[in-house]
């Protein structure tokens, strides 16, 4: 990799104002899980990285009265091995514990989840986000197997564990930089890419991601993960489901698909599909038939139309059993 | 002559053992030392730069601004400026730095301009093959048109197999010192007896001045028998660095890119039997890529096992791409042909309505070694409670569907050529040793066992000195022909050794010398522990010399000694669970019954095949090489999305070793290679049964589950 700076910083202010000087040549480190490897590969290049991971206040998983607050340096074992997101988010849980290396539950961050970049084998090879070359994106003619079955222009999967389950739970998240904070829903948190000047999240220069807030559980919610084997590997779809209830019936639903498209897909169709039913199996497959409406597989990829549509099944009855 | 004999089983005390391996702890703890970890003081690191396209030509390279970087000690141009590029990872200059990263930042310093050539990577696709294809000629026995006509049924598929690599965890390189007039060499290797010749040769000095050193190897498979252009490499970049020695290690993706991999077998097959279930037809057109080299694939040896079905058609044609070229690959060929013949095999049977227990069982008969199949495959299945378990295909009720398979494998396995020197001190230490390496097989703990079998001695009382080029020459492991030829020179050594200390020892005894044994730690007259002398007076008997005695196995003549042997058969039966939703394959058992003539340690051979069974989960459920016909790249050259088991995907694996008494006296044979060859006909034959429909290619994922299932349901 190339030579970079190092900054420790031990508030937030410092590492704003770090970020705030070095623009674009910046990079946050966490967990490190990911960037190091691309600065190995050369994919990011900066001239000074930021590390985050001794900057206190940005540490904890913590339940208040505003719901849970996941920090943006707590590392997936933190999450993992939390009681209250086990028994009151265990979509959370469950998205967590899909991600099976050990080692990194112990470096991967939440924040750095959200932040991570694709594992799209184009991108990671060189050809950019939007995969291109010549013009033209490699991926429908391509090797698209892990692709996204409702792409296009950008048909790479978000990688985030936490994200589908975090736009179903509605949670928010929070960004700083050096003049101040704002936060976003989690949902517009994540922005599908239109060419090779952004990234698939709504991360400005010099932001940092600081802490999610998760509301308090006003539903059951679980998470459904398919993937090829059991030993660390990316999801090939998942779901998540929250379901607020009344009198047994769904009174409202969230349904969100992971590693399906550029961004988690909130299924509004499922959503009013299951508003006023209860929830059984045929309801739940049908549920899953409605999540994956316009859905537009490429030539590899038609199988994750069916695993989508399992993973809501299986999520929904999943939530029904709790 | 000495007689070397093998003592007869009930009397052996450490010779079939279930000794744990010697090394075990020390490689478990990290104390162990791959020669990875050798940093001699003054270490340069060595890096190659190579091709990022797939076919090419090199328009101009210019490596002045990497030789300007402080640090840079040696910059060697590899292919200059007009040479042709024929694959993505190609070699095209090396050079040594003082670290790591100046190192890789001045390969990224030298400026190649490429000229970009046409290429083709997808070899499935024959029809776009154009002269890049080239086929054997067809091979035909019997009168398979006939055949076909009289069959009562015929069965026609598609079978494939991906081109996967050999994913060595301590990747291919070497340690390099030239100082003067001596070499130091530290590579990892298969083949430490001859590979300092090779490297002698390449960098033209005498073999007398490299000295190869290694202790500890993280894995070959096939793919470390050469000392490769990166050693010859490493060799002139140290010379060019003032003798500093200078380590040089491929990193991962090269490691997938240049070290070899497996080739990739695509078949047409067609096969015919009687309604009794005898096979009688076998047609196949192959084709395949090991890379640049096309992909040979011994077509002719199937159906593989079932070889003498009475007529056959073979067609195979080798297919040429722009990818690295192929290296053995445990058991080259033989995984492929037995994928190919098994999965059209249960097929058949399946067409036929037969069990396809009964089926692999009644065609026995077509194998030379048929009884040996036959009682292997009434003991899998009856480990695997067959009977009980097995339904005809896809009659398995509920969204997760279980279902077994069959895979079937057969091996030479001969000893190599071994040279042994045992030593015995007049303070009655021992030492023995042999130029050879462990490749993971176990040397370093088997021929302790045979040597302190021979001499009455305890383990520990061994000394086992190897893995240098000092030490007596011994084969190259590979082909399983290690534990056949250290053990047979071992033996040998250490009786002729012993025979010596009979001779000094026997007036003191008062018997002739043939009359002596060496049994727990004693010289005694034959069945007379009263009559004796404990094994250090013995030895002092000595007075100030030594014995220092030869034992030689030659591969070619050792089968009529006794000690060795060839000709291993073993059986493979996959148990496996599919989720039909979700196309995902569990498995659940995978049971090996397995011979191997005389075990000289179960626990170790036990090991093998467990280590053989999971290479075959990986091939039949995850691996593969991923290969863009667009850019001519290799998409998956990391160990992210080129995958392998994890623990939880493995299964249980449950090994039988045939330790029948007519077996073991057919002496030692490979082992190393047979029990990874079936598996993956057996797993990808188990998910056919489950799910009642074939998927063509392995691995079986969930793409390829669904999409078969879709076919069928269509």
């Amino acid at each position: 990799m190339d030579a970079f700076a190092y900054a420790n910083p031990a508030t937030l202010s410092e590492a704003t104002a770090l970020l705030a000087s070095s623009l674009y040549d910046a990079q946050v480190l966490a967990g490190g899980t990911d960037l190091i490897s691309l600065m190995k590969d050369y994919l990011l290049t900066p001239a000074t990285v930021v590390n985050i991971k001794n900057i206190k206040e940005l540490g904890g998983v913590a339940k208040g009265p505003g719901g849970l607050r996941i920090g943006a340096t707590a590392t997936f074992d933190e999450l993992a091995s939390s009681a209250v997101v086990k028994t009151e988010y265990p979509a959370i849980h469950a998205a967590v514990t899909g991600l099976t290396s050990p080692q990194l539950r112990n470096m991967g961050t939440a924040g750095g989840d959200l932040c991570q970049w694709p594992r799209c084998w184009y991108f990671r090879n060189g050809y950019g986000i939007l995969a291109m070359k010549d013009g033209k994106s490699l991926v429908p003619g391509g090797e698209n197997k892990y692709h996204g079955i409702f792409g296009g222009p950008a048909y790479f999967v978000s990688p985030s564990s936490l994200g589908p389950a975090l736009i179903a739970l509605g949670a928010k998240v929070t960004l700083a930089n050096a003049a101040g904070k704002r936060t976003v829903d989690a949902a517009k948190f994540f922005v599908a890419p239109k060419d090779e000047t952004t990234r698939g999240i709504d991360l400005q220069a010099g932001e940092i991601l600081t802490e999610i807030v998760v509301p308090p559980a006003a539903g059951k919610n679980a998470t459904y993960e398919i993937r090829e084997r059991e030993a660390m590997d990316w999801p090939l779809a998942t779901a998540s489901v929250c379901l607020k209830m009344s009198g047994g019936k769904v009174a409202s639903a969230k349904v969100v698909l992971g590693h399906v498209g550029p961004v988690p897909v909130d299924s509004a169709k499922a959503a009013e599909f299951l508003a006023g039913k209860s929830i059984d199996e045929a309801t739940a497959e049908q549920a899953g038939a409605a999540a994956v409406e316009g859905a537009k597989p490429l030539s590899q990829n038609g199988y994750k139309v069916q695993l989508a549509k399992v993973a809501v099944k299986r999520a929904l009855l999943a939530v029904g059993k709790a | 002559m000495p007689d070397y004999s093998w003592p007869p089983m009930e009397k052996r005390k450490v010779i079939g053992k279930r000794i744990s391996r010697l090394d075990g702890m020390v490689k478990s703890t990290g104390a162990a030392k791959y020669n990875s970890d050798i940093n001699p003081p003054g270490l340069l690191f060595g890096v190659l730069l190579t091709s990022p396209h797939g076919h090419a030509r090199i328009k101009s390279i210019d490596t002045s601004e990497a030789e300007r970087l402080p640090g840079v000690t040696a910059v060697r141009v590899i292919l200059g400026a007009g040479k042709e590029i024929q694959w993505q990872g190609q070699e095209i200059a090396s050079l040594a730095a003082v670290t790591e990263d100046i190192a890789r930042d001045a390969a990224r310093k030298i400026k190649v301009d490429y000229e970009i050539l046409e290429h083709f990577v997808d070899e499935e696709d024959l029809a776009k093959a154009g002269s890049r294809a080239k086929p054997a000629g067809e091979v035909t026995t019997g009168d398979p048109d006939k055949a076909f006509q009289e069959a009562d049924a015929i069965s026609q598929g598609y079978y494939a197999i991906p081109v996967i690599t050999h994913c060595c965890l301590e990747p291919h390189g070497q340690t390099v010192r030239w100082r003067g007039e001596r070499v130091d060499y530290w590579p990892s290797t298969q083949n430490v007896s001859a590979l300092g010749a090779e490297l002698a040769r390449s960098i033209k000095v005498p073999v007398t001045q490299v000295h190869t050193d290694m202790q500890y190897m993280g894995g070959g498979f096939g793919s470390k028998f050469p000392a490769d252009l990166w050693g010859t490499e490493c060799a002139e970049l140290s010379k060019a660095s003032g003798g500093r020695p200078v380590k040089m290690f491929l990193d991962r993706q090269q490691e997938l890119l240049m070290a070899g991999n497996r080739p990739s077998v695509f078949g047409e097959i067609k096969v015919g039997a009687k309604k009794d279930g005898s096979l009688t037809v076998w047609q196949s057109k192959t084709w395949a890529s090991g890379g640049l080299g096309g992909g040979n694939l011994n077509a002719d040896q199937m159906p593989y096992v079932y070889r003498n079905v009475p007529n056959r058609r073979i067609n195979h044609t080798a297919v040429s791409i722009n990818a690295g070229s192929a290296r053995a690959w445990r058991a080259p060929n033989n995984q492929q042909l037995s994928y190919i013949t098994c999965c059209a095999l249960d097929d058949l049977a399946a067409k036929l309505g037969m069990d396809s227990l009964d089926f692999f069982i009644k065609n026995t008969s077509l194998s030379p070694r048929g009884e040996v199949y036959k009682y292997q495959l009434e003991k899998g299945a009856e480990i695997a409670e067959w009977k009980k378990l097995w339904k005809p295909r896809g009659t398995s009720n509920g969204p997760i569907k279980r279902g077994l398979g069959i895979g079937v494998n057969m091996w030479g396995g001969l000893g190599h050529d071994s040279k042994c020197r045992a030593i015995i001190n007049p303070d009655g230490s021992v030492e023995v040793q042999i130029g050879t390496q462990d490749l993971g097989v176990g040397t370093r703990t088997i021929v302790p066992q045979v040597a302190a079998e021979t001499l009455g001695l305890p383990m520990p009382a061994i000394k086992f000195s190897m893995g240098s080029n000092a030490y007596p020459p011994s084969g190259a492991s590979g082909g399983s022909t290690t534990v056949g030829g250290v053990t047979a020179s071992t033996r040998k050594a250490t009786v002729n050794a012993l025979n010596k200390l009979f001779e000094v020892v026997a007036p003191s005894l008062g018997v002739p010398a043939d009359q002596l044994e060496a049994v727990d730690r004693k010289i005694q007259v034959k069945g007379n522990p009263a009559k004796s002398l404990s094994w250090q007076a013995a030895c002092a008997k000595l007075g100030v010399n030594r014995i220092e005695e030869m034992g030689e196995n030659v591969g070619r003549t050792a089968p009529r000694e006794g000690l060795i042997s060839q000709g291993a058969a073993g059986i493979q039966i996959a148990d496996v669970s599919v989720d039909i939703e979700t196309g995902k394959v569990k498995l659940n058992r995978l049971i090996a019954v397995q011979d191997c003539g005389l075990i000289v340690n179960p626990k170790l051979a036990e090991s093998q095949i467990f280590g053989a069974c999971i290479m075959s989960t990986c091939g039949a459920l995850y691996e593969e090489r991923v290969m863009d016909q667009q850019i001519g790249k290799t998409l998956n050259a990391d160990m992210e999305f080129y995958k392998l088991s994890g623990i939880n995907d493995i299964g249980e694996i449950i090994v039988h070793l045939d330790l029948r008494p007519e077996m073991d006296k057919r002496g030692v044979i490979g082992l190393g290679e047979p029990p990874a060859i079936g598996g993956i006909a057996a797993i990808a034959n188990a998910v056919a049964n489950a799910v009642g429909v074939r998927v063509h290619m392995v691995p079986l994922t969930p793409n390829r589950v669904l999409e078969a299932l879709a076919r069928r349901n269509a």
